[in-house]
């Protein structure tokens, strides 16, 4: 039976479609059935980061409307074995579907599949109801800026209201060279802030906006230092033991000593 | 090497004052309370706290934080006063107490 997450923030333009796309095309590199869901309606995108948008057919609002079977209106990625992708329809606003039918569906869909991952539209309105309606576990995105960690937070006490309790945070788009100035917020900064649980941070990468204009997810890219700690935030969901980028940079004596004398940053 | 001067000349560097305005306005975004009521709050307590004691009204300090609730890993919005005292009008109530 599979597991429901829901990948959620407060502002937009943080990643979520990214975290969704790259995290879900890498659980199925690791053998794992896959679904992934864009309950972004009216405003879809995962298709066409995953490259998948010349073949829809059907798409979510056709399944709740019942014009065709939930099977129909899946994508199946013909590069990974058993990732699929469901789409959110173009046309319709963000209310088309019900928090009820999203449940439903997810509900429906949970046996065929080790994972499900819903891309959650930015905000706090319906959309976000809707898309966290059927999740049993929920992801939050922030960037290290004053306004995205502030959403974040406003985002974690609606989950924990809504019985999605204990989510998981990922950092994204950092840059190490801004933090080691003090001109951007470091880990310890927002976990303190926010007091949740880290799942990854991922580096600012410019092979991100390359590999989405190509419509091939970045996990697939070797030496790609985002795609890199993807693949790591997967491992770590299937319970893999492994150290966050970075952590372990700053926790020699030497460092922790320059930091002590706020010498560290010369 | 700025950022060394920088330190050794006490200038907050533009990470520390994010963190700083966020955590402000975090703690007022999760409490609903806006300064202002903060500010009517603490001039309710100041009046009913100087009847009995003399406080050093310059000092006071009442914010909003987190504290961890009773339920383990979860934290809940606190108002804390900090509230220094200069003396307490012992003879006063005492006499009071006496009178009646």
């Amino acid at each position: 039976m599979g597991e429901v997450y829901v990948i959620t923030s407060g502002k937009g333009g943080v990643g979520k479609t990214t975290t969704t796309a790259n995290v879900g095309t890498y659980l199925s590199v690791l053998g794992k059935r896959v679904l992934l869901i864009d309950a972004d309606i009216g405003l879809r995108n995962l298709d066409v980061v995953m490259g998948l948008e010349n073949r829809i057919v059907f798409d979510i609002v056709d399944v709740v409307e019942g014009r065709c079977k939930p099977k129909q209106a899946l994508i199946k990625d013909k590069r990974f074995d058993g990732l699929y992708l469901l789409p959110a329809a173009q046309s319709k606003d963000k209310t088309a579907v019900s928090p009820e039918q999203m449940k439903a569906l997810c509900e429906q869909l949970k046996d065929d599949f080790d994972f499900i991952l819903i891309d959650c539209p930015a905000g706090i309105e319906q959309g976000f109801k809707n898309a966290i309606a059927g999740a049993q576990k929920a992801i939050v995105v922030t960037t290290p800026e004053v306004s995205a960690v502030r959403d974040a937070d406003r985002i974690i006490g609606l989950l924990e209201a809504y019985e999605l309790h204990n989510p998981k945070l990922i950092i994204n788009r950092i840059r190490f060279d801004m933090v080691k100035r003090g001109d951007m917020m470091d880990i310890d900064d927002i976990l303190e802030i926010l007091s949740i649980e880290l799942l990854g941070i991922i580096p600012d990468d410019e092979k991100i906006i390359i590999s989405t204009n190509k419509g091939e997810p970045v996990v697939m890219d070797e030496k790609s230092k985002a795609g890199q700690e993807y693949r790591n935030i997967a491992r770590r969901i299937l319970g893999e033991n492994i150290p966050i980028l970075g952590e372990e940079e700053n926790s020699g004596f030497l460092s922790r000593l320059k930091k002590l004398l706020g010498l560290n940053n010369s | 090497m700025f950022e060394f001067f920088n330190k050794f000349f006490n200038k907050p560097s533009s990470k520390d004052i994010a963190k700083e305005r966020l955590k402000l306005v975090i703690i007022h975004d999760r409490a609903n309370v806006s300064p202002e009521l903060l500010e009517m709050i603490k001039n309710e307590i100041l009046k009913a706290i100087q009847k009995y004691i003399v406080i050093d009204d310059k000092l006071l300090e009442i914010q909003i934080t987190r504290t961890p609730s009773e339920q383990k890993g979860e934290f809940v919005p606190a108002l804390i006063a900090n509230i220094p005292i200069k003396s307490v009008k012992k003879t006063e109530i005492l006499s009071n107490e006496a009178d009646n």
